[in-house]
């Protein structure tokens, strides 16, 4: 019976009787195979030398799957299959290709269940985040894109736009099937034939969509799909039959491809790392601020290029900023991906694990303070807790290089001038983000940051109708939007 | 977060007060409403379902509000709060039950010795438009019936035309003709419309004194929402860290289905936490939800369904 005076204190954080249940998605729905072949010429066939890894899942390091490994044999057979696709291909009317487009889009739909839990086993990632952000964002894609293939005369690339012919797409292993999307949906529309790489870690989710390829009766050879690691994609970007060249990951390999395409034909689009800054003024919407910074740096466990992994406060609210961040963390449910209430995944390898903790030692090191809300890490698999640095200088390692994990760094400035000087201070440029009720200081702050994407007042929000790309060792060339197709195309 | 030094009180000007209220941080819509329906999509199974159940069932402020109502429809709500499932005692009586004033001695009558409280809307509920004077006779009418919690509709009017301290001292007034009895003050968010008014005028009654704020009358289009519930345990907890004093929350209107009540104790649950996750602190204001949750919770035990003609019609 409720008591008609207040208590004079609260009850403390006791143990919580609202534990949740676990809530596990059933991972049969993925259907997986012992094993995968490469997908060429509308095919699966072994690797020509026979050659096979295993892909692992990160939750628990055991194998979900054997996979071809493709070698230059491979790489040959798929550009030639992508060359001899490409004139019929590009002939088609750009309504016909659309409707390869659509009935693609519509299969991830229909599919998007299978799609997530197969992602979310390979990458590591929560089922939450595979099910509402991914696969929404890999249909919307190929929607989108399906929707410009007959209107490319009217994009602004000239009367007459042409495709370019055999794109060389290669993609990282963050958000394996959304890559994806980003780079063969806009290919295909402007009539360009592919031949894609996905990430040697996270090769599934790319078999699965060649599958889909075969269901929507795709021609043969548009899109072949190479699994292998990086010397199968250092042999695809070197193929002499590639005449588009497309990357999206570490700002090193972005580096050794220019290298490799320089003085060919090969037109190049690189979307690479980024050490981005989440502006935060005194005047900011404290509580969706602090939603964010949770969601700028801890989505998809950090592996985002475009992740707010420098907070800058305004350091009249900074303490209150860092304690209401802390209080937040607390609550961030860290485990099994495919938990319905997982917030934070699996690590996607061992090898990443490793950099993020030499990274996050370094900043210990370095005399920043660092904390963890306390949370129990699964005993196998790859895992690392969220994690806030405090007291961190822009000359740190921690506030210079990507980490590319779950790993904030906290940093304070006085006035927006400072705070752009210091956004800025970084070789990359992929994002920002700007919190304030101000909207002429969110139009002030858009001018001067040094970013490819600026979000104000949310971060991390992503649309096929909006380009992305970056500025600087960020890479160049924007993916999305009507932006997007000028790669893709002879303008 | 403000500093206790810095709250106005009785007798600050309008200017004091509007310094104040609109110097609290501005609430951005998009986000608010996002975090709400994440925490929407978070998966209750099994013993926390039953957890959950259960504690909705706890926190139901069982309510009629009709100008049909009658002492003997009072009557069989009120059977029906203190033993909801008259073949199972193993279920929860509800908190409270709620009607309009001239109808409390009816259900004190009724409610005598079984735990559940006396709930009365006050302060010419719905609209509140009505003098002062005649506001406070209603209080203290439900009050000498027996009432042991008045829910009050704050003036929405004086509030949209910038008199906060006309607000602020209606409720405080209200406040000390409640007694003993429990104050929860009815801010109306469908009217207040935006997001910063709702914290504002939640803090306006939490400064006055209210031991609950609570969204809505269920009269108006919109009434609660995840999103407005949100942002007041959100208030809560930032008062109870600027004051000391926690204040409870109670959801009013349109939330009908277990569904809906479990991801309002998911709202409760990760973001003040547990200390608000008792009928003490978190209330639900709804009629026809309690069937549900009866039904649902048959589901649970037995593994099928009851249906409707299982569950009492009050």
């Amino acid at each position: 019976m409720p008591e008609p005076t207040p208590e004079p204190t609260p009850a403390p954080r006791a143990e919580n009787p609202f534990a949740y249940s676990p809530a596990p998605q059933s991972a049969s729905v993925a259907a997986l195979a012992p094993s995968y072949g490469l997908f060429i010429d509308g095919e699966f066939r072994p690797a020509a030398d026979g050659r096979v890894f295993k892909t692992v899942a990160p939750a628990s390091e055991e194998a979900l799957s054997e996979v071809a490994e493709a070698g230059q044999e491979d790489v040959a057979a798929a550009v030639a299959a992508a060359r001899a696709a490409f004139p019929a291909w590009s002939a088609l009317p750009g309504a016909e290709r659309a409707k390869y487009l659509f009935r693609i889009a519509r299969l991830i739909q229909e599919r998007s269940r299978e799609l997530a839990v197969l992602e979310s086993l390979d990458n590591g990632k929560p089922i939450r985040e595979s099910r509402d952000v991914d696969l929404p964002l890999v249909a919307a894609h190929f929607f989108y894109y399906a929707g410009w293939a007959d209107k490319l005369e009217h994009a602004g690339f000239g009367p007459r736009p042409r495709p370019l012919g055999v794109a060389g797409q290669v993609i990282p292993w963050n958000f394996p099937l959304l890559m994806l999307a980003w780079k063969v949906a806009p290919a295909l529309a402007c009539g360009n034939t592919v031949v894609l790489k996905p990430a040697e870690t996270t090769p599934l989710t790319a078999l699965r969509f060649a599958e889909i390829c075969v269901q929507a009766g795709l021609p043969r050879g548009v899109v072949n799909i190479l699994t292998g690691d990086g010397a199968a994609g250092a042999a695809l970007v070197a193929h002499p039959g590639v005449d588009k060249v497309a990357f999206t990951g570490s700002t090193a390999v972005g580096r050794e491809i220019a290298r490799t395409v320089a003085g060919s034909r090969k037109r190049l689009t690189l979307e690479l790392g980024g050490k981005a800054a989440n502006i935060v003024f005194e005047d900011a919407p404290v509580d969706q601020a602090v939603e964010g910074i949770v969601d700028g740096i801890f989505f998809n466990q950090g592996h985002v290029c475009c992740a707010g992994s420098r907070l800058l406060v305004q350091e009249s609210v900074a303490e209150e900023v860092v304690a209401a961040l802390k209080e937040r963390m607390r609550t961030l449910r860290v485990g099994d991906p495919l938990d319905k209430n997982t917030d934070i995944g699996a690590v996607n390898s061992a090898a990443q694990l490793a950099r993020i903790s030499e990274l996050a030692a370094a900043g210990e090191a370095e005399g920043a303070e660092r904390w963890s809300p306390p949370c129990e890490l699964p005993e196998t698999g790859w895992w690392f807790a969220p994690t806030l640095f405090t007291h961190v200088s822009q000359a740190h390692r921690i506030a210079r290089e990507e980490i590319f994990g779950p790993v904030l760094s906290v940093l304070t400035f006085r006035t927006p001038e400072e705070a752009v000087a210091k956004a800025n201070n970084t070789p990359y440029g992929l994002s920002a983000g700007i919190w304030t009720e101000k909207g002429s200081r969110i139009l002030w702050m858009a001018d001067r940051l040094r970013a490819g994407v600026v979000w104000a007042n949310t971060f991390n929000k992503f649309d096929p109708t909006s380009p992305f790309g970056g500025y600087q060792e960020s890479g160049y060339g924007r993916e999305g939007g009507r932006h997007g197709l000028e790669a893709y195309l002879n303008a | 977060m403000p500093d206790t030094a810095t709250f106005p009180g009785p007798g600050a000007s309008n200017a004091a007060w509007r310094a104040f209220l609109h110097g609290l941080p501005g609430v951005d819509a998009v986000g608010l409403q996002e975090r709400a329906a994440r925490l929407g999509t978070r998966s209750i199974k099994e013993s926390a379902k039953g957890f959950a159940i259960d504690t909705a069932i706890s926190m139901i402020d069982l309510t009629t509000l009709e100008g049909a109502d009658t002492p003997g429809r009072v009557r069989a709500l009120c059977a029906k709060a203190a033993g909801p499932e008259p073949t199972d005692r193993s279920v929860p009586r509800a908190a409270a039950v709620c009607v309009y004033p001239d109808l409390v001695g009816t259900a004190v009558e009724a409610l005598r010795g079984t735990g559940v409280a006396v709930a009365s809307v006050a302060t010419a509920f719905p609209s509140g438009r009505a003098p002062l004077e005649a506001k406070l006779v209603d209080t203290r009418a439900a009050v000498a019936a027996g009432a042991a919690e008045i829910d009050m509709v704050i003036d929405r009017g004086a509030f949209l035309a910038g008199d906060y301290l006309a607000v602020f001292e209606e409720i405080a007034a209200i406040r000390e003709a409640c007694g003993d009895a429990h104050l929860k003050v009815i801010l109306e968010t469908g009217e207040l419309v935006t997001y910063d008014n709702i914290r504002r005028a939640c803090w306006l009654a939490m400064l006055a004194g209210a031991d609950f704020v609570k969204t809505s009358t269920g009269k108006v289009a919109v009434n609660a929402t995840p999103a407005n519930t949100l942002l007041l345990l959100l208030a809560v907890r930032d008062f109870l860290a600027a004051t000391g004093r926690q204040v409870g929350v109670k959801a009013a209107g349109g939330i009908r289905t277990s569904k809906d009540a479990v991801k309002y104790l998911v709202l409760v649950n990760e973001t003040v936490g547990p200390a608000w996750l008792t009928p003490r602190w978190f209330r639900l204001g709804a009629s026809s939800l309690l069937n549900d949750l009866l039904m649902q919770r048959h589901k649970l035990r037995t593994g099928s369904y009851s249906g409707p003609d299982y569950v009492t019609v009050d």
